[in-house]
């Protein structure tokens, strides 16, 4: 199967790769997937007073679909407040990437990744998680 | 040197320009139907796969009345089996084969238990090699065909044969082995070996696809199959049809070159694959999978670990290889050989199969190296997994979530 231009260029020119200090309580961490699933995502947002996610970095062990999924979404979620990154949606992935249907499960994952990240900084802030309802495509 | 690199040769192979060269006549001067007694256009063609019959069972030992001519291993796999099934059905029901089988012979044993045969899949020790005692345990008067491999697909490690044969044997049972792999690459004699049926396939020895053969023995035992496709009553009853002449003579003509070029071939090919194997396993947490003494020259089954193997053939984009990984079908379900050896899924995820051939210069192999090097680099940079492997992370200690 042929990947679209955009899977390649993320793929080969990955954006925001790298690690956030975890441990710091601006930054929150998503981690995703299961290495027996051939895709694990990690996601790391880092957030200021404004709520505004400041940077965002990711590694990724899985197909090329699943690399170019969280380099775009690490590119997206950079400027935004926490409140909009929320509303991105897997089918946005699915739709910038041109992904097949047999590669939607990384786009799946990636906002599975963002959503586990915001929660990570919001338990570490005192706020409550966000009760995640399954509304995927 | 060409880019991108084939070193599939496992999947497919390309075919020898003499092949093609032996075939071209038979597609129009030559166009006669083998069947034909009664004129020199049948003649000619008869004439044609005659040669081809000598050529083929010259390579595996046989006589050329053991060969039946088919449309490849798949539907040799499947004459085999289901027409044992049926021709000895008097005699039991029972057919023992193994996990690591390809799948041609495993769907066709499905297949068999739908009719009511019962049928034992044996696993095999971590380095893909069946336990004989293992074998020897699951005989039982009702068993009429063993049906073992010659060399595997994915990981090229070969099987004892001749200990499989003579187990099979001295349980009544007929011993017949899918060596589409193995066939002009190793020697295979049907009589050393005591093979009874013995499935194998053009394309995998640089020769065209759609034409193979079945080997049935006809002296001690003299075995006998079920056609599975009636028709015409050619190849001595077993498989009617009208004989693919060009594809048949192309067949002949590679196995001729094959058992011509063996020796030098086997010896060639290993060294590379040595070469090539010696140097991916510097790299750190990088595993050769299946037995490394028993199995073919050209064959290279690599586990890198922490990345997955498509993301990692995306980054060897020059090469053509394969990958035991999940991603490359539609099951999402990683290499069920790699799983029988033992392996874990994630180690089953980051897999290369590198397939050596003919054709496969050392300069290819020193570029190949170099590529997959990278490759393998590069993408455990993005991996979250070498990071925390590289933290001295237990992995096995994290609740990774299923989806």
């Amino acid at each position: 199967m042929a990947y679209s231009d955009k899977v390649i260029d993320h793929y080969t020119n990955p954006r925001n790769v790298g690690t956030l200090d975890k441990s710091s309580h601006k930054v929150g961490t998503g981690l995703v997937g299961a290495p027996e699933c051939g895709d694990v995502m990690r996601l790391q947002i880092q957030v200021d007073e404004n709520n505004i996610i400041t940077d965002a970095k990711f590694k990724t062990f899985g197909c090329g679909s699943a690399i170019a999924s969280s380099s775009l979404a690490t590119e997206w979620l950079k400027g935004k407040t926490v409140d909009d990154a929320m509303k991105i949606d897997n089918m946005d992935i699915v739709e910038e990437l041109a992904l097949p249907p047999v590669k939607i499960h990384c786009s799946v994952l990636a906002e599975d990744a963002i959503k586990a990240a915001i929660n990570d900084f919001r338990v570490k802030n005192g706020m409550e998680p966000i009760a995640l309802e399954k509304t995927h495509h | 040197m060409n880019i991108p690199i084939y070193l599939d040769n496992n999947a497919t192979t390309p075919m020898d320009p003499r092949v093609l060269e032996a075939m071209l006549p038979y597609f129009n001067e030559k166009f006669g139907n083998a069947a034909s007694r009664n004129h020199p256009f049948g003649w000619v063609a008869e004439e044609g796969v005659d040669y081809a019959r000598e050529q083929v069972a010259k390579l595996i030992g046989a006589s050329e009345k053991e060969i039946i001519f088919t449309s490849g291993a798949t539907e040799s796999d499947n004459l085999a089996i289901k027409g044992v099934f049926e021709m000895y059905k008097e005699k039991g029901n029972h057919i023992i084969t193994t996990v690591t089988e390809h799948k041609a012979v495993l769907d066709a044993c499905k297949h068999v238990e739908k009719l009511g045969g019962k049928v034992t899949y044996l696993p095999v020790k971590v380095d893909g090699i069946v336990d004989l005692d293992v074998l020897e345990a699951a005989m039982t008067p009702e068993t009429i065909l063993v049906s073992i491999m010659y060399g595997n697909n994915e990981i090229g490690v070969i099987q004892p044969i001749k200990e499989i044969a003579a187990i099979a044997h001295k349980h009544g049972a007929l011993f017949m082995t899918d060596a589409t792999q193995a066939v002009g690459k190793i020697p295979v004699d049907v009589n050393t070996d005591g093979i009874d049926l013995l499935a194998l396939s053009a394309h995998k020895i640089y020769g065209p696809k759609g034409v193979g053969a079945l080997y049935v023995r006809r002296k001690g035992p003299r075995v006998k199959v079920t056609a599975q496709m009636d028709g015409g009553g050619h190849e001595r009853g077993m498989r009617s049809g009208t004989l693919n002449v060009p594809g048949i003579v192309g067949l002949g003509k590679a196995c001729e070159i094959a058992g011509q070029e063996m020796e030098s071939e086997a010896k060639r090919l290993s060294t590379l694959r040595d070469k090539l194997e010696a140097s991916l396993t510097q790299l750190d947490e990088s595993y050769v999978n299946g037995n490394v003494e028993h199995r073919l020259p050209h064959v290279a089954n690599i586990s890198f670990k922490y990345v997955e193997g498509e993301g990692l053939m995306m980054a060897m984009k020059d090469l053509a290889v394969s990958s035991g990984s999940a991603c490359t079908s539609a099951s999402l379900e990683p290499s069920y050989v790699l799983k029988s050896l033992g392996l874990s899924d994630d180690l089953a995820h980051s897999s290369i199969r590198f397939g050596l051939g003919r054709f496969t210069t050392e300069e290819e192999v020193d570029y190949a190296i170099e590529v997959t090097k990278k490759a393998v680099t590069h993408l455990r940079e993005l991996s979250p997994l070498w990071e925390m492997f590289k933290e001295g992370i237990d992995l096995d200690s994290i609740e990774w979530a299923e989806h």
